[in-house]
């Protein structure tokens, strides 16, 4: 019953696709997978719009939007019809591009920011047997693909002719190249340990039990470090606060998108939060156990419910952090990259050799944690060495 | 150790985001359209004409004397005079305004119309929902729109109404006081005409009343 339930979504293609000649049923199954992520992630971005809009609202004290229900009726839905109004205005708006601006390339960005965090989606696996395309080399494909994104977000800086656009566009390569290479060690580690790059066998590795707990890698002392170098990596690669630099809208306006308005802009907007939501997909197949539940008993519940749940989950964590911390400074984003993340990173990947050559047992725990551990003090020290931290002196005011 | 402030502003947030489900306390935003803020007691947005009485065309305190028109620095009011004089408060016969327009889309609320007015007709509203769809006529406001009457000048500003009203008191006693001694001086002469001899008095003008005693 709850297996039926669990693979209701590929019953429900195979049956579809059956009624096809055969020739036809790969392509038409490609194209069913196509529909199914472009209709889902945008509607979990929009949905996630209105969540981060209440969400930042209540924790600054306030309702957050509160009004837009169901149109000719008294029904508010406490606000969460926000997003429908908001897209039709997005919609609507004038497409405006400036005139010294290279009109191909000026249109092209959005539109190439889009498909490539589009195709990462196909080797992510949403549940059991619900990954569009089984690949051997996944995780490969989604950094090669993850790469495309920058160039989009240099066209639009470079074509728009603005000077706030180039410098978003400047600092937005500068932050996701540096955080790029953190991003693919903490993953190298999940590589090193299951032996493959086949995001399916990632999952199928973690969902196994012991007394009930899965094997999830975030459950060991270098998969907790991996993942939070992934996750801290993850907020810098989608440009979210307190790396949001590139849009840093007290100092350039809004960056690299400047100069976008209307659709182009909502496809920024629309490609910002899937990709976002493409890496938090990752590092939950990496480090999360992918669709599989954290304790066996809960495995009755569909996988695809696990997935979105944690991914969600995920996105809310990042939520209260943009609520919290303010943005980081140019040079504290770069030192925090090169001195923090990448020897911190690079340890965790000798851990991981010390974990797998040493027996299974207590003692590796300990060592690896205390490895871990000591490398996080010192290079945490190191990297505020030089900070003066405390009250602002003024040299001639006062 | 690095990253423990992070934690500490976290655990502020989290504190934030269910306290603020928890106590009402907490949300300090007004529902704006449903709810309203108590207004300041000297708030004040446009100004408006000042009747006495039930009917504003008769009570109008305003005489049209136009010192409002000629001081107002954006010069939203324009005020026709009448032809004919009408009693006022004091029963003296004064001239009322024919038309008496602001135009509140160019009125700047500097209340110095309200300085100007020694007559106290014109005060400040405090009505500050005055969208409208029609952006000439729906903003400019005419005689009918801008005349409220005292009784909900004094709901409104209390302590400024009971001032006005104080002074209008006191116009009125002097007035009245005035007038009595007006009417005293007008019997004593009739009375000092009806003692002197029958023709000469028909032959001399009627004496003039004395001039009132301070004016």
């Amino acid at each position: 019953m709850f297996d039926k339930l669990d693979q209701i979504f590929v019953t429900a293609l195979h049956w579809l696709v059956s009624f096809l000649p055969e020739a036809w049923r790969p392509l038409a199954s490609s194209l069913i997978c196509i529909a199914f992520i472009l209709s889902v992630f945008p509607a979990v971005f929009s949905i996630t719009t209105i969540f981060e809009r209440k969400g930042i609202g209540r924790i600054q004290n306030r309702y957050g939007p509160n009004r837009v229900g169901i149109p000719f009726t008294k029904i508010r839905l406490a606000g969460f019809g926000q997003f429908i109004p908001d897209g039709v205005k997005m919609l609507t708006k004038e497409d405006i591009v400036p005139r010294a601006a290279d009109k191909v390339v000026h249109f092209l960005a959005p539109v190439v920011m889009l498909i490539p965090v589009l195709l990462a989606y196909a080797v992510l696996p949403f549940g059991k047997n619900m990954t569009v395309t089984d690949y051997d080399a996944g995780l490969l494909f989604f950094f090669a693909v993850g790469g495309a994104v920058e160039l989009s977000v240099f066209m639009a800086g470079w074509s728009s002719r603005n000077k706030y656009s180039l410098l978003g566009a400047m600092r937005a390569i500068a932050q996701m190249v540096s955080y790029e290479i953190t991003l693919i060690l903490s993953a190298v580690t999940v590589v090193m340990v299951v032996g493959s790059l086949n995001l399916n066998e990632i999952v199928a590795h973690q969902n196994q039990y012991t007394y009930g707990i899965a094997h999830w890698f975030v459950f060991t002392p270098w998969g907790l470090v991996g993942f939070i170098l992934f996750f801290i990596a993850s907020l810098a690669e989608s440009n979210r606060t307190p790396f949001d630099l590139p849009e840093a809208e007290s100092e350039i306006i809004a960056g690299y998108f400047t100069e976008y308005s209307g659709f182009k802009f909502a496809l920024f907007f629309l490609g910002e939060y899937l990709g976002m939501f493409a890496i938090i997909g990752l590092g939950i197949t990496l480090f999360l156990g992918g669709w599989s539940s954290p304790i066996s008993f809960l495995a009755w519940i569909p996988s695809y419910v696990w997935f979105f749940t944690k991914l969600m989950a995920i996105v809310f964590i990042f939520i209260w952090i943009r609520a919290t911390l303010p943005r980081l400074r140019m040079d504290q984003l770069m030192n925090f990259a090169w001195k923090f993340m990448l020897p911190l990173a690079l340890m965790n990947i000798l851990v991981v050799g010390i974990w797998h050559y040493m027996a299974a047992d207590w003692q590796r725990w300990l060592v690896c944690s205390a490895i871990i551990f000591g490398a996080y003090v010192v290079l945490g020290r190191g990297l505020m060495h030089n900070q003066k931290l405390g009250k602002r002196i003024y040299r001639y005011a006062e | 150790m690095l990253g423990e402030q992070i934690i500490k502003g976290l655990a502020v947030t989290a504190k934030n985001f269910f306290g603020s489900y928890v106590s009402k306390e907490r949300l300090t935003t007004v529902q704006y359209p449903e709810e309203h803020l108590a207004q300041k007691e000297n708030t004040r947005q446009f100004p408006f004409l000042v009747y006495d009485g039930d009917d504003w065309e008769k009570g109008l305190r305003c005489v049209a004397c136009q010192i409002c028109e000629k001081e107002c620095p954006p010069k939203c009011i324009y005020i026709v005079k009448s032809k004919d004089k009408k009693p006022d408060y004091k029963g003296q016969p004064q001239l009322y305004p024919l038309t008496f327009d602001i135009d509140i889309s160019v009125c700047m609320s500097c209340q110095i119309c309200v300085e100007v007015c020694p007559f106290e007709s014109i005060k400040m509203d405090t009505k500050f929902e005055l969208s409208t769809d029609d952006r000439f006529s729906g903003l400019l406001l005419t005689k009918d729109k801008l005349a409220k009457s005292n009784r909900y000048y004094q709901k409104m500003h209390p302590q400024d109404a009971a001032e006005s009203d104080a002074v209008i008191a006191a116009e009125k006693a002097k007035a009245a006081v005035e007038a009595k001694a007006k009417s005293d001086a007008q019997a004593k002469a009739n009375a000092a005409a009806a003692a002197a001899t029958v023709p000469i008095s028909a032959l001399a003008p009627t004496p003039s009343p004395p001039a009132p005693a301070a004016n």
